[in-house]
Formats: structure tokens, sequence, C-alpha cells
């Protein structure tokens, strides 16, 4: 990132600066956005002051009887748990190993419907079409239609036995999830592509530079804020895969595929350990702060960019 | 000349990766056209006598009150986010409020919440309250989780509004309503029925809470399909046949709204 500015406070980005009027002026200024602001803050943040609070209980509900308060003991059992380390360990893998296949399918994908041919248009809805099957519909289908050792259409169309979610979990997961998510890193590419200036392109053509220098040059550098906001909002949104791990391989074989969500939901629901799932989701949530840290790094630079035009 | 060949070659080649991105979808919907017998076959059979019998099957199998579990969920959710999130987007961005960077980063910041860290409590002050297995609880969580979104898809679009014609409506006496309904909608209102879509998606789709947070009486349609993960006596057919039903109102959705999809999933950073 080439401009690494958090927040833009100096500048401000509405076409008109906030007047300083008199109280009631605020008031009626802020009338609007106090019941969506009072709505946000009640139902998002009481819960979590809520798991601040459990985390610090010793509580199995299995267990009849008091919850005594034990400070940070969850948060030393949490580190010290290796399922939960496994499974952060696996979280990264798939998020990272989803994100970076879908935006170079992604990429590949917005390259070729930049160009003008017949039917563009019929391409790019076949496209995202992925995008939008439910996802719970879209593992179930990869799971059994496709992935299936006796009647999937992998081993229907190439021979075979292999089972492929038996043998490769993590892969069948991250296919699934990449089928999915493709579609999203295209729009966000293909976005990003046709706010590039023809003009330029065409200068840099007359003076002789070839398609390979164009797109080293100057496309990717251009699209790299895209990238950026595709990687950064992907992984936003895969960080929390629940949907394809509950559906296709239940965490399993063993705990494989078991990621963070799918970990606290297994102590929550399962072993009904609710002060360490508690900890763990005050863990989960500081990790994706610092991941959307970065990601509002990358918004906040995109306004910047879209206001010096 | 040249030019016209590359675009040629290349336009196949889309056409190829189009194709086989679309094929899983294809085949569901081919799928759930077949008899049982036809759709376990190896190889995979590519004729058949199409057949409703497993839409048939679905809906004696009473899927019809999750779809309506699901719409009421994603209808009513989408309402309450457009009344929330329209008012709030215009005090960020046409009149805005001295904080209004801090209150934008406020509302994402929410948005980037895991759910799972929120789980716990949600399902025990709802279990507290007696809202366990009701939509309405559903509705409440939907409306939180797309209010980010909506707020800042709606302030970009908001933000389009020219600022010269609102104040020269302004010298001519126009109060808050009248430019509210001549200036501002006739402007804006695309862009409201595109956040309006985008959130009955993820409405729609949403799986996590309504797995955890309902059962029989409030279950939503992706929690019809969780009867189907097991592999042991999986009838195909008919699984494809409920996975196309509860997709196609998302598809339809999606490809209406296909053209600002992508300004909404970038929570309005990119048009």
């Amino acid at each position: 990132m080439t401009t690494m500015v958090a927040r833009r406070d100096e500048r401000t980005q509405a076409p008109v600066p906030p007047t300083k009027g008199g109280a009631k002026d605020r008031w009626v200024r802020r009338a609007p956005l106090l019941p969506a602001l009072i709505f946000a803050l009640v139902v998002t943040q009481v819960p979590f002051l809520y798991t601040l609070y459990l985390s610090t209980l010793s509580w199995n509900a299995l267990r009849p009887g008091d919850k005594p308060f034990v400070g940070l003991d969850n948060y030393i059992t949490v580190f010290n748990d290796s399922r939960l380390r496994s499974a952060l360990f696996n979280t990264v893998l798939l998020t990272a190993g989803a994100v970076l296949f879908s935006i170079i399918l992604g990429l590949l994908l917005a390259l070729l419907l930049d160009r003008k041919f017949i039917g563009r248009s019929v391409v790019r809805t076949m496209l995202i079409t992925p995008f939008l099957i439910m996802p719970v519909a879209a593992a179930l289908l990869w799971k059994h239609a496709i992935f299936n050792p006796a009647y999937g259409l992998i081993n229907g169309i190439f021979g075979g036995q292999t089972d492929w979610i038996s043998s490769y979990p993590k892969a069948a997961v991250i296919a699934t999830l990449v089928w999915q998510w493709t579609p999203f890193m295209m729009l966000i590419l293909l976005a990003g592509l046709q706010s590039q200036s023809n003009e330029v392109i065409e200068a840099a053509r007359v003076d002789g530079a070839n398609a390979w220098q164009i797109f080293r040059r100057m496309t990717l550098p251009h699209l790299r804020q895209y990238l950026e906001l595709g990687a950064l909002l992907g992984s936003i949104y895969l960080v929390n895969t629940f949907d394809a791990i509950f559906t296709i391989t239940q965490g399993g074989p063993g705990t494989a595929t078991t990621n963070l969500p799918y970990e606290i939901y297994l102590t929550t629901f399962r072993k009904f350990e609710y002060g360490e799932a508690s900890a763990a989701g005050v863990v989960v949530v500081i990790l994706t702060i610092i991941v959307a840290t970065f990601a509002l790094r990358v918004i906040s630079s995109l306004f910047r960019m879209e206001d010096n035009r | 000349m040249r030019a016209r060949l590359h675009n040629t070659i290349w336009g196949t080649v889309a056409w190829i990766a189009g194709i086989i991105f679309v094929f899983p979808v294809i085949w569901m919907v081919l799928t759930s056209f077949k008899q049982e017998q036809a759709a376990a076959s190896n190889p995979p059979s590519w004729t058949f006598t199409p057949t409703l019998d497993q839409y048939a099957q679905i809906f004696d199998r009473n899927i019809t009150p999750y779809l309506l579990n699901s719409l009421m969920a994603s209808i009513f959710s989408t309402l309450l986010v457009i009344l929330l999130a329209t008012p709030a987007a215009y005090a960020l961005s046409l009149r805005p409020v001295a904080k209004w960077t801090d209150t934008l980063f406020f509302f994402i910041s929410t948005k980037m919440m895991p759910a799972v860290a929120a789980l716990l409590p949600v399902y025990l002050l709802a279990k507290h309250l007696g809202m366990l297995d009701n939509i309405w609880t559903m509705v409440i969580l939907y409306t939180s989780m797309n209010l980010p979104l909506a707020v800042w898809m709606m302030r970009s679009f908001l933000l389009e509004v020219p600022r010269e014609v609102l104040e020269a409506g302004e010298v001519d006496g126009a109060g808050l309503i009248t430019s509210i309904r001549k200036i501002i909608m006739p402007i804006v209102s695309p862009g409201l029925a595109a956040t309006a879509l985008i959130c009955f998606i993820f409405a729609w789709n949403e799986f996590f809470l309504a797995v955890n947070l309902t059962a029989t009486a409030a279950g939503t349609a992706p929690i019809f399909l969780v009867g189907f993960i097991s592999s042991e006596g999986l009838f195909l057919a008919r699984l494809c046949a409920a996975a196309t039903l509860v997709s196609l109102p998302v598809l339809i959705a999606g490809w209406l709204a296909q053209n600002k999809l992508v300004r909404g999933l970038s929570m309005g950073a990119v048009k």
C-alpha cells in the first residue's frame, strides 16, 4: 500500500463540511442517525460485553450449580488448548487458500471479461451465478454431486474411485469456497479494470509497449488497491466460514478441517463449555479486529482515490 | 483485423470459462428433474425423461413453512434495514453530523465482528426471553447483520445527489419532504432497490445463526437442507430439487441487482 492512511480526518470527503450550528441544529442533524446507531449499539455491543463477562466464568451448562468467577483462566485454557491452536491454523490455511485461489482465478476472468466479445453480459451472468447459490446448497452440491466417490461428477467423468472428501478434506472445502468466491473477486477486479483510463493505455501502446508490459507496469499497479480490497473483504467473510465446514466435513476427518467458528460452535453446543467458548470468541474478535484494521485502511484509501479523480 | 481475431479467441476462452463455472449449477438443475436412479448413476446420465417428482416430494416433506419463514425473515429484516439505514446514511452524507467518519467506521466495524463471538450471549438472551426458535429474533439479527452494509451503500448513492440542485431547491423554498420526493428519491431509488436486494440475499442465505437459534417453528430455508448432509441413504435428485428451489429467489435477486452487486459487496467502496 502506497498511502498508509488510516483515516481521513483532516480532509472531509463529503461535499459539504459539517457546519458549526447551535445545539438545536446539531440535534436536528443527529436525529435521523440515532435509530440506526442505537440499534447497532444495542444489538452488537451488548452481546459482546456479555461475552466478555461470560469468558471470566467457569461455566459448563451440563454441570449444575454455581458458575464461579475464574478471571483469565479460560483464556489460559484457550491458549493452551491444542484443538484451538489447530483450529486457528486451519482457519488461516483455509482462508488464505480460498482467498488466494479465488483472487487469481478472479483476476484471469476479469481480464477476459474486460474485452469486447459476443455475449459478454451472458458470460458475466454465468460467472456470477455460483456466488448467488445459497452457501449451504452449494456445499451440499459439491459434497454429493461432485465429490461423491460413487456417483459424483469428477469420478463419473474422469473415472477412478477416489473419495475426494476423505482423501483431500482441506482441498475439497477450499475448492467449494473458491468456486463461490471467485465471482466476488472477479466483480471487484473488473470494476478496477474498467476504471482504468483507456487513453493512457492507448498512448503506451503507441509508444511500443507490448501487452505484457502494459499489464505488468500499468494494469497491475492500478489494480493493486482493488486486489487488496478483494483480499481483505474476502478474508473477513471467509474467516467466518461455517456453512461449508458444517456441511461438507463436519470439521473432519479428525480435526483436519475444524476452523475457529466450527470449533467454538462445538465447544458451545456440543461440549457446553460456555466460559471457554466465550474466551475463544473474544480471541477471535481480537484477531478479526487486527485484520479489519487493514481492511479499513484499504477502504479509506479507495475513498481518497475516488476523491482525487 | 488482428485485434478482432484476438477478441474472438479470448471471447471463446471466456465462454468456456463461463460454462465451466456455471456447470455445477446447470448440473444441479438437470439432476433435480431426474429420477433418483438416473441421478445416482455412474457414469452420469445425460439423457433422461424429465420429471417433477422430486419437487413434488420436497413439497410433500413440507418445505413450504421453511420457505415462508425465510421469506418473512428476509423481507421484514430488509424493510427494517432500509428504514434505519436510509435516514442514517442521509445524516452521514448530505447533512452530515459532526463526527460522521467515526460513525461510519463504527458501523463497518460491527460488520466485521464474527457472528460466532456473539452467538452464545444471543442464544442465552433469546432463551431467557423465550425467543428461541422465533422468526422475529432472526429479523432483528439479520437487521443488525445488514445494517452496516446498507448504511455504507446508501451513503454512496446519496453522495451522487448533486448539491447544487439540492441547494437550488432549498432557495426556491422546497421543504425537506419536497426535496426528498422531487430531488433525492428519483436519483437514489435504483440504489435503494439494489441495497434492498443485497440485504435480502444475505438474509436469505444466512445459515450460522439460523441453525443455532431456530428449530422446527422458525427454521429457515437453509435449515431444510440440513437433512441432506449425511451421505447415508441420500436422495441426490431430491437434494438438487431442494437446493434449486431455495437458491431461486437469490438467483433472481442477484441477476436483477448484478450491476450494483459489486458496489454493495464492497460497501460502496468500488463503483
